[in-house]
């Protein structure tokens, strides 16, 4: 016999969709088929189950290999590393649920370590930017019910938030949007003739790096002043064309992602591309959304955010909160040699940072915390596997456009393995037994 | 739980009647009992110092999406003053848009004990619980917004109040809210098309409902329920020079309506930061105060309550879900703007805002403050807030009373302002001579919105079988003091307790509390209708499915569940 | 013969899914151990679809395997999916925002028909023990 969970929250990007429906066996103990979810997604649910998943911590030897220790050695590991340590490094933290973060973030106080999340990585230079000129933004409900004109810059949903189109962007009929996506001009900037460009009306092959120039221009265009022949490789007529697409529209939205945070530019571009927005709203209704890629990034600021009061990069090494990109945050931390000791969970900087900075956490102290095997787990000196929150575990996820919702959890954890809240929850008590507070 | 025994202290206390004589304060499980039924208490000499409840905020923002937008995007906030962890204390920053910690302990320090966060989008509700949650001491509620809700508009349309009082009973449970708040009513809808409803009978474009509909409906839908709190409202045009006639707009359509609550309330109305609300002129060359026509209407109608909304005349940081109104702001000031609308519900913005003494209009807008309070007849219907953020941080309570208790303290500041010739010229604050005591203020504070809420059987006094939150002052009421005494004092409580926890000992946190959070269960006969337009709203148009929704147990570790029958 | 290009980075839907099946497996190096080259590039290159590459920035080097664009065309410009193997070269630099360099790096790629692509965790491991070349 089967049992069919429905409502279930995808752990896998920031759209987080929340309509899949699992099938698992009697016992709760087998994952067996996963229906409405991405390819991504129904692997994330799938791999879960895999026979060779590491189930036990485990210690790297002197020869290189590794050794199985116990959780209590691991957490033992874990807070004499954290508190020996003059200035730790605890990064990571979106493919985790909220309560762990705010576990992680009472023993970043104590410890005074430098606590980021994968926005610096992905959405940082967003946050900096929204920081000097705030962001007009909505719902993705308010885009599903009433956006006629859609602009996808620098982003890739096809590819890297799969159902982002169907469900919120491109394709569903809404309240006010009941034509679906033959009621919506789709605009898509990107220097490759990407999958989602294909889908679009209008795809601008804009030179690679040269965002800002041609987001200056359609702010030209919108005023009706003069433009030079080309910006950015895009001939005037074009720029001007789509200009009145998204002045013409009732609601207007973009969505923006990697080419624009990580190109150079980097937090120039998204301030240009949000005063795009605003002056959109002169003339008719604007928004604009950062397209967040882990499921629980979003959280992880919003968590430090009330905590801490700054969404990343927060120094906490001299016992309050200091912020500062590009000092506090973790590649600069790493390639400065400015940390002691690394603490990773609920992401994989060995496959995601410069290699520079892999290397960094290779010849410090450092501990994983990850369900799965990844490179940061091959460079660091402890691997704890926990169990894969939104499949073994719940707690609260915020989805792209700060929505919280509540993952569930549909199976049990192999036997005798541990969350990321409970590890974490271990780990503070005997940090606070060490430190004596 | 231990027992206390305040003795000696100056008691103000508008629910006992007592007016600064000597009394006695006896504390027994967590409540408020005669002093006779106390054994073996630890006694606390009070002797010389004023003792008060608890402090009761009707309408803060302190916690959810837009306050942490708030806190997100102004790093510059937390600029001065961040505090380090100490002992049980842990770290603590911001100055207008304060992390939950600091905001738990400097509520606190003032000798408040209940905070009610004003604005709750319901999409959004476990947000605004988890930070409550993580607020210490405070017994917290949140208002859910309803005055942009497409079922409201949708039902009102045709004045169905049962209807609109299922759906109401249906979001408080879903979202474990406590009231039922309204703001911008149509104009936030009208916004996500980038338009406005500046006056109640605006038509909210597509709906084909006017604010005054809106209104009217849900205050009957309100008292339908017999819910605790009333309608508690934000009305349309705030901000606006000329906008008092829409304010008087919005308080006629409670005339007639009477309470259908058993919870003890007398209005039907609540009406929040009211001087946002009272502005005279056409523009902001001619802007002047109409507090005197608006109290004038406040005196003579008991079924209104109102707030203040008092300017502090501080850098601080605006939010609210009346989105228009945010974006009309950053067109003024060219600050950095935060926009945030949500489907099917409501919108919010934020903007940072400079309040200078030397400009004229913040100088009008602190005055005007000031003239309601002073203006009122009856001060346990009028309440001290600074709409926090938005008019300034809460920590200025102290200093907003010193400004109503004293005329010296007001002529202090006049002499501050750049322009204070035309700001005399334009308000009617220089020609008010009063001081309020320490008796109104524990009516503005205490007694008055406790029983607002409909929570006088809680809070807000120091009758026997009250909960035992009690603060004492160091203030002799007796003795000559300097204005400045007074916000120093109310700044700082010697002592405080929280449902009979000691949560400050002399001036400092002394425990986390045992804080509570509030929401209103209405049991309404079933409604078929309603959750047949539920399932559907949700099937079709919201982009959560209805069972993802409810916010269920672990957000509140500590409910406080207020139950109402409405089923008749 | 080496061709100049200019290399972004990003995600991939058979990135994402191999990387979900887990990073130590051989679908996560066919999926990310490579190099998305316009026909363009490769005529410049003189290679066939499918050849083992060096690519050279100056942060590092890396072998990848050279397959055609799947979202082109866009002459002069290569992707590599987001993961170690693009991270071996990019510019590692934040100029101050915090925010590495992943798109626009500079790189030559010459043909290295006879060196293998390593596995991820291989790479890594031999990258941080000093036993790459």
């Amino acid at each position: 016999m089967t049992r069919t969970v429905t409502d279930v929250i995808c752990p896998f990007c920031g759209t987080l969709c929340d309509d899949l429906e699992v099938v698992v066996s009697d016992d709760e103990k087998d994952l067996l088929e996963v229906y409405n979810a991405c390819a991504i997604g129904a692997e994330k649910f799938l791999h879960s189950q895999a026979k060779d998943r590491i189930t036990r911590p485990r210690m790297r030897q002197e020869d290189g290999s590794w050794k199985e220790i116990s959780y209590d050695e691991a957490i033992e590991y874990t807070a004499r590393m954290l508190t020996d340590a003059k200035k730790p490094l605890m990064y990571g933290w979106s493919s985790t649920n909220c309560e762990a973060q705010a576990v992680g973030s009472e023993i970043g106080e104590i410890v005074g370590a430098i606590m980021d999340n994968t926005a610096t990585v992905c959405h940082g230079t967003s946050l900096i930017a929204v920081q000097d000129i705030g962001i007009p933004s909505c719902t993705l409900g308010e885009v599903k019910n009433r956006a006629d004109r859609i602009l996808f810059w620098g982003c890739n949903p096809a590819h890297a938030h799969p159902r982002h189109m169907s469900r919120y962007s491109i394709f569903p009929r809404g309240f006010f949007t009941g034509k679906g996506h033959t009621g919506r001009k789709v605009i898509v900037v990107d220097p490759r003739p990407t999958d989602t460009a294909s889908l679009a009306d209008v795809h601008l092959q804009v030179e690679q790096g040269r965002d800002y120039e041609l987001l200056d221009a359609l702010r030209v265009a919108f005023k009706g002043e003069k433009l030079p022949d080309f910006v950015a490789g895009i001939p005037k007529e074009k720029i001007y064309e789509a200009a009145e697409t998204l002045k013409s529209g009732r609601f207007a939205i973009i969505f923006f992602g990697m080419g624009v945070t990580q190109s150079l530019g980097k937090n120039h571009n998204i301030d240009e591309a949000i005063a795009v927005t605003r002056d959109l709203n002169e003339y008719t209704k604007a928004a604009i959304m950062p397209m967040r890629g882990h499921y629980n990034v979003t959280g992880s600021g919003q968590v430090w955010g009330w905590l801490f009061g700054f969404p990343y990069a927060v120094d906490l090494s001299r016992g309050f909160a200091r912020y500062n990109p590009g000092e506090t945050t973790a590649n600069d931390l790493l390639r400065r040699d400015e940390v002691d000791a690394v603490f990773v969970l609920g992401s994989d900087p060995g496959a995601h940072f410069p290699f520079s900075s892999v290397k960094k956490i290779y010849d410090r102290p450092s501990v994983a915390i990850d369900p799965h095997e990844t490179p940061t787990t091959e460079v660091c000196k402890v691997h704890v596997p926990v169990a894969f929150v939104g499949v073994e575990v719940g707690g609260c996820a915020y989805r792209m456009d700060n929505v919280p919702i509540e993952t569930r959890k549909v199976v049990e954890p192999p036997e005798g393995m541990m969350t990321d809240e409970e590890f974490l929850g271990r780990v503070l008590a005997r940090v606070k037994e060490i430190k004596g507070v | 739980m231990a027992e206390y025994l305040i003795k000696n202290g100056f008691v103000f206390d508008p629910v006992l009647g007592i007016r600064g004589d000597q009394a006695d304060i006896a504390i027994k499980d967590g409540k408020i009992v005669e002093t006779n039924a106390i054994t073996n208490p630890k006694v606390i000499d009070a002797a010389g110092k004023t003792v008060m409840a608890g402090g009761v905020d009707i309408h803060a923002h302190v916690a959810g999406p837009k306050v942490n937008v708030g806190r997100n995007f102004r790093p510059e906030d937390k600029l001065f003053g961040y505090k380090p962890r100490n002992g049980i204390e842990r770290m603590q920053g911001g100055f207008s848009v304060p992390t939950t910690i600091r905001t738990g302990y400097n509520y606190a320090r003032m000798g408040y004990t209940t905070v009610m966060e004003a604005a709750m989008p319901p999409l959004y509700a476990r947000h605004t619980h988890e930070e409550m949650r993580d607020t210490p001491i405070l017994d917290q509620g949140a208002y859910p917004v309803f005055g942009n809700n497409w079922f409201v508009l949708e039902y009102l349309k045709n004045h169905e109040i049962e209807n609109t009082a299922a759906y109401i009973a249906w979001l408080l449970q879903a979202t474990k809210g406590y009231a039922v708040k309204v703001v911008n009513p149509g104009g936030t809808e009208a916004w996500a098309w980038g338009l406005n409803c500046e006056n109640v009978h605006d038509p909210v474009p597509y709906f084909d409902i006017t604010p005054a509909q809106i209104v009217t409906g849900l205050i009957e839908a309100n008292e339908y329920l017999g819910l605790p709190h009333s309608m508690h409202v934000h009305a349309n045009n705030l901000g606006n020079p000329g906008n008092y006639t829409t304010t008087l707009d919005t308080f006629k359509l409670s005339e007639g309506i009477k309470p259908k609550s058993k919870f003890g309330r007398d209005q039907v109305m609540h009406h929040t930061h009211v001087q946002f609300h009272s502005y005279g002129g056409d523009s902001w060359a001619n802007v002047d105060s109409r507090a005197r026509e608006i109290m004038d209407y406040v005196n003579s109608h008991d079924n209104i309550t109102i707030d203040m909304g008092q300017v502090t005349l501080d850098e601080t940081t605006t939010m609210t879900a009346d989105g228009p109104f945010e974006h009309h702001l950053t067109e003024l000031n060219h600050l950095k703007w935060a926009n945030a609308d949500v489907e099917l519900e409501t919108g919010s913005g934020v903007v940072p805002y400079v309040y200078s003494p030397n400009i004229k209009v913040c100088a009008i807008q602190w005055a005007i403050g000031l003239e309601l309070a002073l203006l009122a007849k009856d001060s346990s219907r009028i309440f001290l807030t600074t709409d926090h953020p938005n008019a300034g941080p809460f920590i200025r309570y102290p200093r907003v009373m010193k400004w109503l208790m004293s005329e010296e303290a007001r002529e202090q500041q006049f002499d501050a302002f750049k322009h204070k010739d035309k700001v005399i010229e334009a308000t009617n604050l220089a020609g008010i001579g009063r001081e309020l005591d320490l008796y109104e203020i524990a009516q503005m504070t205490r007694a008055g919105p406790a029983k607002s809420l409909g929570l006088a059987h809680m809070y807000g006094g120091l009758a026997p079988g009250l909960e035992a939150d009690v603060a004492v002052y160091d203030f002799n009421p007796n003795e000559p003091y300097a204005p400045d005494d007074i916000e120093k004092a109310f700044s700082n409580a010697e002592h405080l307790f929280k449902t009979g926890v000691q949560v400050v000992r002399d001036h400092e946190i002394a425990s986390n509390g045992n804080k509570r959070t509030l929401w209103v269960n209405a049991k309404v006969n079933e409604n078929p209708q309603v959750m047949r337009d539920v399932k559907e709203k949700f099937l079709r148009y919201y982009t959560v499915t209805l069972n993802n929704y409810e916010v269920t147990g672990h957000y509140l570790p500590n409910p406080y569940v207020i139950e109402v029958d409405a089923t008749q | 013969m080496a061709i100049r290009v200019n290399l972004i980075t990003g995600r991939t839907i058979q990135q994402g899914v191999s990387m979900e099946a887990g990073k130590e497996k051989p679908a996560y190096t066919a999926a990310c151990g490579i190099i998305e080259l316009d026909p363009a590039d490769f005529k410049k290159l003189g290679a066939f679809r499918n050849t083992n590459v060096r690519v050279t920035s100056g942060y590092g080097n890396v072998v990848v395997k050279a397959v055609e664009a799947t979202q082109g065309p866009h002459p002069g410009v290569a992707y590599i999916p987001m993961g170690p193997w693009a991270n071996m070269v990019v510019n590692p630099n934040t100029y101050s925002t915090g925010m590495p360099t992943f798109k626009g790096t500079p790189v030559e790629v010459e043909v290295a028909k006879t060196e293998p692509v390593l596995g991820s965790l291989e790479l890594v491991r031999k990258g941080c023990r000093g036993e790459l070349a």
